[in-house]
């Protein structure tokens, strides 16, 4: 598959996914484990994708999304933001009922 | 010209922002000393108002993409309307390095 299909793909199939540097339990930057604190915070299921082990991704993701720069969140295939965003999102309360409600629907299939 | 004045040029010149600070933070991390990797950026404009947050950062991207290609590595950025901006005092602290590339 092509590396744009993946990223789609991945996208698509997974309401909540962040692409980061290394895994949620041992990011490998500042910025990746603030905005992976802040998302476990919300007590959802997400998906992730370590760029630093998946090049390709790395590479074309930031064109694709306009966004030059990771972590990065998609939420219901739609860019949410990175580190700053996902912050302040998390400390308005915003982030949390973004979340859940995207994971709403695999919840009840 | 130093990387920190080219980013405050461009954005002076392409959002005219009512307040715009722009830190060099590349200390925290872990690259020579001196080095213009890592950026913070706080910057309140007019032209914010009405876009989501992501899209005011797309901004702030769109036009630093040239140095974002060269060498920056990290851009931290806080973008405010004016009247965001006045609910708050500064903007939050970006975290410490952790390393990794």
């Amino acid at each position: 598959m092509d590396v744009l299909d993946t990223i789609r793909d991945q996208i698509e199939t997974n309401p909540v996914i962040v692409y980061m540097k290394g895994s949620p339990n041992q990011p490998q930057c500042g910025f990746s484990a603030r905005t992976v604190q802040a998302l476990m915070a919300c007590g959802e299921r997400f998906a992730y994708v370590d760029i630093l082990t998946n090049p390709e991704i790395r590479s074309k993701l930031p064109e694709y999304a306009n966004w030059p720069t990771f972590p990065q969140l998609w939420v219901g295939g739609e860019l949410v933001g990175g580190c700053d965003i996902i912050t302040e999102m998390h400390e308005k309360g915003e982030l949390q009922s973004l979340v859940k409600e995207a994971a709403l629907p695999a919840d009840e299939s | 010209m130093t990387v920190q004045a080219v980013i405050e040029e461009k954005l002076r010149a392409g959002l005219s922002p009512v307040f715009l600070q722009v830190d060099n933070e590349s200390h925290m991390h872990s690259v020579p000393a001196n080095s213009e990797t890592h950026f913070k950026v706080v910057v309140v404009a007019d032209a914010f108002e009405g876009l989501r947050a992501v899209q005011c950062h797309q901004r702030v991207y769109g036009l630093l993409s040239e140095e974002l290609q060269s060498g920056v590595h990290a851009l931290a950025i806080h973008a405010y309307t004016p009247q965001d901006w006045a609910n708050r005092t500064e903007a939050p602290v970006s975290p410490e390095c952790i390393g990794g590339q």
